[in-house]
């Protein structure tokens, strides 16, 4: 039985560092759920939150190592079941005057926002874990969902820990020529 | 160094002063359109000499076959599109064997990359699977310090290949020349020094084991630690086994050399493995050719596994002592700790091993009754005429004959393609072998198959006084093939029938491309041969042996099945004899 783990990414911020990830996820035949990228407080670094799912505790082990040999890959950690976890879902949804109120009332009790009404329609913005995404789009579902788009999860433990504190470099100095 | 105000080069100057400065003495290589500039300061290069191949396949191996044999990185260049996509089997070679090599490409102008230009191919994007690293480098300024991290990756923590492609503007334009200091890779730092705490541990478990066995991968040969390996051996006295890519990491005249395990592997090495209780497996990395069937591999053995690279261990077997680090200290620190220890007497089960290689694996060839030569017979004969000197080998039957019945008594000797495999490895690499080793004599021994993809090269090794030697053994097939489909396929031979018994007439091709030609028909003309191409050395020479199709490599062991069920013949199993133990 396959089981999904987060892990957060810490990578130089260079070209081509997402395509080195993807390739090897795909040539060594690991199975991404989810994939976010972006940029982090400091500006030479990027932070990538993978969702991979597999079958047992050694196939993850084998892809955070095989990560690790990635030069531009400079830490990896893997999220605990306790850490914040956010995705982001835009949905596009029938909407006439008549359902146009039910629809926000089920919106604001899941905290989400309407971002854009329109005659026929309106879009919904919702934050918060898979599972409340998911049972927000299962009430929705009813009103007719013309267009969804989602966005892969982003995750932070909790506690002060920073991953993008500097890594120490000392010992490659020893080593380098 | 204290620099004074930085001169002005073009990225060309740049890129050939600073293989200068990393130490390269010798490039292997084809010039075109986009690496041009390069070629021009390269070209008055007083330290830097240039050899031009003749297909950038053989720049990456010729580049594989120097690093083998001096231990530094080798290097290949090419220009951009097609000439880098021929670099990729090398590259590949390279990656699987763990070679360290820098291939140095030329990429169209930056304006022009992402728009399908004329001989444009995102060779960065192609070899991401098969390099350690890789470089795309758009300007000037940037060339030094690609190159020296380059070097300094391919040959640092687990070697093997890493590329810099340049874009043409990058080589044409003109930028302050700046030597990097420190080398900044955060991302990359490879753990040489073992664990204290896992190498006591490694020591407990060998002290408390009967059975154990050292599994000796090319890590050995890479981090130079064959002297501290039969230090360890002889403290304990441990057998050995030692892998295709650790031929000559021990010494095949040791007493406890039990040989190379395998799919093609020997009794003894075979049943050490399979029966040990403990395996000491060193720059070794459990490839299913030594493994076979992963469930019945070793199936009562506790594991130690050294490796520079932590992700080798644990991947293909569970492992009870891990240790990552550069073997030659795992070596260093575990003789420390052996020397004084109290060891059990491992001498019933060299015994026994020693038992099986004597009934089984001292098997003497005899030239075939049929008139043709028989293969093995050839290069064992070819290994007790030519002695300690260097080998190189293409991919089949040839090789697997080469790595058991040359004499291989010191490391760093044997050039082969192990993981990948390649076909045509063998003329490039002991081309490559031979300029960084000129004046050792280095032999081929390559097949009429391999022969036929990359011979091209010996027009290369003829005009640049580099006399290698090559025996092409000659069976007219695709040897290792055709052993599969006489034992699988119904002996319907496919496509494995090369008719190359005069077509092409390989003397007369080796004399076309100014070597030496010889051939050798009955025995007598094998020792004729043999001593004639020891004394040609102001040439290239090629012998071709002409041999019998229907020889085999034996043992065997079927792929996917335990090693258990390994064959010393056509339906013929070793009697393993247990009970002795």
């Amino acid at each position: 039985m396959s089981k999904t783990y987060t892990l957060s990414v810490l990578v130089e911020n260079k070209p081509g560092v997402l395509a080195r990830i993807s390739g090897l996820f795909a040539r060594r035949g690991y199975n991404i759920e989810s994939l976010a990228v972006g940029p982090t407080e400091r500006p030479e670094l990027s932070r990538i939150t993978l969702q991979v799912g597999v079958s047992d505790q050694l196939v993850l082990e084998q892809i955070t190592k095989q990560l690790n040999k990635l030069v531009e890959v400079l830490k990896i950690v893997e999220l605990e079941d306790s850490a914040v976890r956010r995705e982001l879902m835009l949905i596009k949804l029938k909407a006439d005057p008549a359902t146009r109120s039910q629809i926000i009332e089920i919106v604001q009790l899941f905290r989400g926002k309407t971002v854009d009404v329109h005659n026929e329609s309106l879009v919904v913005e919702a934050t918060g874990s898979p599972d409340k995404l998911a049972a927000l789009l299962e009430m929705l579902k009813p009103y007719g969902v013309r267009e969804l788009v989602q966005s892969g999860l982003v995750a932070l433990a909790r506690g002060s820990k920073s991953l993008t504190e500097r890594p120490k470099n000392d010992r490659l100095r020893a080593v380098a020529r | 160094m204290a620099e004074q105000s930085p001169k002005t080069l073009t990225g060309a100057q740049a890129l050939v002063e600073s293989l200068e400065r990393v130490g390269v003495e010798v490039v292997f290589g084809i010039p075109g359109g986009a690496i041009l500039p390069a070629y021009d300061p390269l070209g008055q290069s007083k330290l830097v000499r240039h050899i031009l191949v003749r297909h950038e396949q053989g720049a990456a191996h010729a580049a594989e076959g120097y690093a083998m044999t001096t231990g530094r990185v080798g290097v290949c260049m090419a220009t951009s599109g097609p000439g880098a996509t021929n670099l990729v089997t090398g590259i590949a070679d390279a990656y699987m064997d763990s070679v360290p090599i820098v291939a140095i490409t030329g990429q169209v102008a930056s304006a022009s990359i992402g728009t399908d230009a004329f001989q444009e191919a995102d060779i960065r994007g192609i070899t991401f699977p098969v390099t350690k690293h890789s470089f795309l480098v758009t300007r000037a300024e940037d060339i030094p310090t690609a190159i020296k991290q380059a070097f300094h990756i391919a040959r640092t923590g687990r070697p093997g290949p890493v590329l810099v492609d340049i874009a043409k503007d990058a080589l044409a334009n003109e930028a302050p020349f700046e030597w990097p200091g420190d080398l900044d890779l955060p991302g990359y730092r490879p753990v040489l020094h073992p664990h204290i705490k896992q190498i006591r541990e490694a020591a407990r478990l060998i002290s408390e084991s009967r059975r154990p066995v050292l599994y000796v991968g090319g890590g050995v040969v890479k981090a130079q630690a064959s002297e501290q390996l039969t230090e360890l051996a002889h403290i304990a006295e441990i057998p050995v086994v030692t892998t295709l890519m650790a031929r000559g990491a021990f010494p095949d005249s040791d007493p406890l050399h039990m040989g190379m395990p395998g799919m093609h592997g020997r009794v003894a090495a075979v049943g050490a493995l399979q029966r040990s209780d403990l395996l000491i497996t060193l720059g070794a990395r459990f490839d299913d050719r030594v493994t076979g069937k992963l469930a019945t591999f070793a199936p009562n053995a506790k594991v130690i596994h050294a490796d520079v690279d932590p992700a080798e261990i644990g991947k293909n077997r569970a492992v009870d002592v891990p240790i990552v680090g550069d073997v030659k200290e795992v070596l260093t620190e575990l003789i420390e700790i052996m020397r004084g220890a109290d060891l059990p007497d491992f001498g019933p089960w060299t015994t026994y091993l020693s038992s099986l290689r004597d009934k089984y694996d001292r098997i003497e060839y005899e030239p075939t009754k049929d008139g043709l030569l028989s293969p093995e017979w050839v290069i064992k004969r070819l290994g007790e005429v030519a002695g300690d000197c260097f080998y190189a080998s293409g991919v089949g039957q040839h090789q697997m004959w080469a790595a058991h019945l040359l004499p291989f008594e010191k490391p760093g000797r044997w050039l082969n393609s192990g993981g990948a495999g390649t076909m045509g490895y063998c003329v490039p690499a002991a081309m490559g072998g031979k300029v960084g080793r000129p004046e050792e004599v280095v032999w081929g021994i390559d097949g009429d198959g391999c022969f036929q993809m990359t011979n091209q090269e010996l027009v290369t090794c003829a005009l640049n006084d580099i006399p290698i030697k090559i025996a092409v053994i000659n069976n007219q097939s695709l040897g290792m093939v055709r052993q599969w489909q006489t034992l699988f396929y119904g002996e319907r031979y496919s496509n494995t029938n090369l008719e190359s018994l005069r077509v092409p007439d390989f003397p007369k091709l080796a004399e076309a491309m100014g070597a030496v030609g010889l051939r050798a028909e009955t025995p007598e003309e094998v020792e004729d041969a043999l001593a004639q191409a020891m004394e040609i050395n102001d040439r290239p020479v090629v012998v071709e042996f002409v041999c019998h199709k229907d020889a085999m490599v034996w043992p065997m062991v079927a792929a996917g099945t335990s090693n258990d069920d390994i064959k010393i013949a056509k339906d013929m199993a070793p009697d393993w004899e247990d009970e002795i133990l």
